[in-house]
């Protein structure tokens, strides 16, 4: 090794360093969002109290954080990392930096599943009832983007296009569901909606953290492989890639995650979409960190987002739909006119 | 030695690709020439297991392709496109260990970073290593692509016109390199060209294709020459040896005659073994 090659692999490395190191602030970033969520609270419970209540019995508190704030939070950053990662890999593979769960209308479709399993079990379901049905659902209008994709020189839009009329299709459908529900059926369906992460209990938190967690280090795995489809699968198969059974793979576990992400909070859409953008514009394209990094910014997002909602207008709760859209949409309007080239 | 047997390729219905047969040995540049739309592009492709063919097969070194996995014939063939499309780009030096991936688990070792290093200071590329590969010229991007298929430590090389957007002189550093380096490590080249000064001068043997099928091949002295090169290109041309090249200059048009390119040349080499 002679100097100048020497000074090449440092170069590379510096920025590997670089991109590791923003991978750990943007974990620190987020244990602090839940701790602070974790302190805030319309009980008003003073630091030292809710470290006690964390640790031991303390009663009231002990049930408020346990069971009330604790669950919440931990939803939060499941949701978040969910949509954040799904979002990178949908873009990885379908090259488009448009694709997301919701522009694609996978997001939709896994809430048509999951209220269609409400509406249809009344109140005799099972938790993972709702998650099964908001698999299955992903994953038939997943398939249908891939399939569209596959076609002859499908576009860019031709995709969003495709994506953008199945998240028509899947909200009329819900609000078909929802009009020919009874009262009952329709208050629960709206509170599924909305109340969303008020309502996660541990039980939904281990089934939608299986969901999410379980396709990720598979997702890692394949980090380099969607590095390569970003120039293209001709280069891709070249290099020794097996770009179809990749996308095919890659596919159910995005979808899979997606499911995890909506079945039990209802559709957070705009994350998916930004949190991968707003993780490029800072580390660049290499999955090996795109992916994780996503996620954990797509976490910081809802996690933020939701404790604002909890505190701008206590005791009232905003939505996390709606508070995430506004937080998150002017951040990415400063960041895209902040960046100096395209990175997409 | 990489044999293609037989070859044959459809896209859709349309016949593409009509039993090529070709032989290319370690430390030989074999060059695909032909005018646009006869098939070299798609002969590269079957090739390197990018489409299948319908069929025919390539034996590489004794073992057929088709029944490799694709992360082993990574290692034997290493392919270079014409033009690459880009989203969501890398590095150069990114690109360029991309190469590698058919050695890589999961994440690149130390061995990888300085293979990479290495070849992109071999083809001079170290000022721009740190660029994304979207704000290269094409003719980087060119070099870039080469260097990639290097990193691929491969026995053959398949260059889809490597020097079509290169200048003067890069073009010829870059047929320089591809020539050195078949001879240092015994590599078997097959590219396609359009500049047949420059292929005759730098290949040993010439694959002519016209539509789809071997016109003709052999030498470069052999397959250039005025009849082949109005038959298969349809232009009057001056061949003559000059300077100790081979110098073909294109005269003008030739008229088309209705059995045109169905003339079987005489020289037609046998090229099974
Ligand atoms: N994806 C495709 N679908 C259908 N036909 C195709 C496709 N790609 C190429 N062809 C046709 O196959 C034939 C061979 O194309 P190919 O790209 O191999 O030519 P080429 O010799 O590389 O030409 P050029 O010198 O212009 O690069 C052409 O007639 C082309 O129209
Ligand atoms: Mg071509």
């Amino acid at each position: 090794m002679n100097n100048i090659a020497d000074d090449l692999c440092r170069g590379y490395k510096a920025r590997a360093d670089a991109r590791a190191l923003f991978l750990a602030a943007a974990f620190f970033l987020l244990l602090t969002a839940m701790a602070i969520g974790l302190c805030i609270g319309a009980s008003g419970m003073e630091f030292r109290e809710v470290i006690a209540s964390l640790l031991k019995d303390t009663g009231r508190g002990h049930s408020i954080i346990w069971m009330l704030r604790l669950p919440r939070i931990v939803m939060a950053m499941l949701v978040g990392f969910g949509m954040g990662l799904a979002g990178a890999v949908f873009q990885a593979i379908l090259r488009n930096p448009l694709a997301s769960p919701f522009t694609l209308g996978v997001g939709s479709a896994a809430g048509f599943g999951a209220v269609s399993v409400i509406l249809v079990f009344g109140g005799g379901f099972q938790t993972w009832y709702i998650a099964c049905g908001a698999f299955l659902f992903s994953l038939i209008s997943a398939a249908l983007i891939l399939a569209v994709a596959k076609m002859k020189r499908a576009s860019s839009e031709t995709m969003i296009l495709t994506g953008i009329a199945q998240m028509f299709l899947f909200s009329s459908l819900t609000s078909l569901l929802q009009y020919m529900g009874t009262m009952e059926q329709v208050h629960e369906v709206v509170f599924w909606f909305f109340g969303s992460l008020s309502k996660a209990g541990w039980r939904e938190i281990g089934l939608a953290a299986a969901m999410i967690l379980l396709p990720f280090p598979a997702l890692l795995w394949r980090a380099w492989d969607f590095n390569l489809l970003s120039s293209g699968d001709e280069s891709a198969l070249a290099l020794g890639v097996n770009v179809k059974r990749l996308r095919m793979s890659a596919v159910v576990a995005a979808s899979l995650v997606t499911a995890g992400g909506i079945c039990f909070t209802g559709v957070i859409g705009f994350v998916g979409l930004v949190a991968p953008h707003i993780t490029r514009m800072v580390i660049g394209n290499d999955h090996q960190f795109l992916l994780p990094a996503s996620g954990l910014v797509g976490a910081l997002i809802v996690v933020f987002a939701d404790t604002l909602g909890r505190t701008v207008w206590a005791p009232q709760v905003i939505p996390i739909g709606i508070v995430t859209s506004f937080i998150g949409v002017p951040f990415f309007f400063y960041l895209l006119m902040k960046r100096t080239r395209e990175y997409w | 030695m990489l044999k293609v047997m037989n070859l044959y390729f459809n896209y859709n219905d349309t016949r593409v690709l009509e039993g090529i047969v070709a032989n290319v040995e370690k430390g030989r540049v074999l060059s695909i020439v032909g005018p646009n739309g006869t098939g070299k592009t798609t002969l590269l492709k079957c090739i390197a297991g990018i489409l299948k063919p319908a069929a025919g097969t390539v034996v590489i070194d004794g073992h057929d392709a088709d029944g490799m996995a694709r992360r082993e014939l990574a290692k034997h063939l290493g392919y270079v496109p014409q033009s690459m499309p880009v989203r969501f780009p890398a590095t150069v030096f990114e690109t360029v260990l991309a190469g590698r991936r058919p050695y890589i688990a999961w994440r690149p070792s130390r061995d990888d970073l300085e293979r990479t290093a290495e070849i992109i200071e071999e083809m001079n590329l170290a000022d721009l290593a740190m660029r994304d590969i979207d704000q290269l010229s094409g003719g980087q991007a060119q070099k870039v692509l080469l260097a990639r298929a290097l990193a691929q430590d491969t026995l053959y090389l398949l260059l889809d016109e490597p020097t079509s957007n290169l200048d003067l002189r890069h073009e010829l550093e870059m047929l320089e390199v591809i020539i050195t380096l078949a001879k240092r490590k015994d590599m078997g080249v097959l590219m396609a060209m359009h500049d047949l000064n420059l292929s005759a001068r730098f290949s040993d043997t010439i694959l002519m294709l016209y539509q789809g099928k071997i016109f003709c091949s052999g030498k470069p002295s052999e397959a250039m020459t005025p009849e082949n090169i109005r038959e298969v290109y349809g232009v009057e041309a001056a061949v003559r040896q000059e300077n100790g090249y081979l110098q073909i200059q294109p005269l003008r048009c030739a008229d088309l005659s209705p059995s045109r390119g169905n003339r079987i040349p005489p020289y037609v080499k046998d090229q099974e073994d």
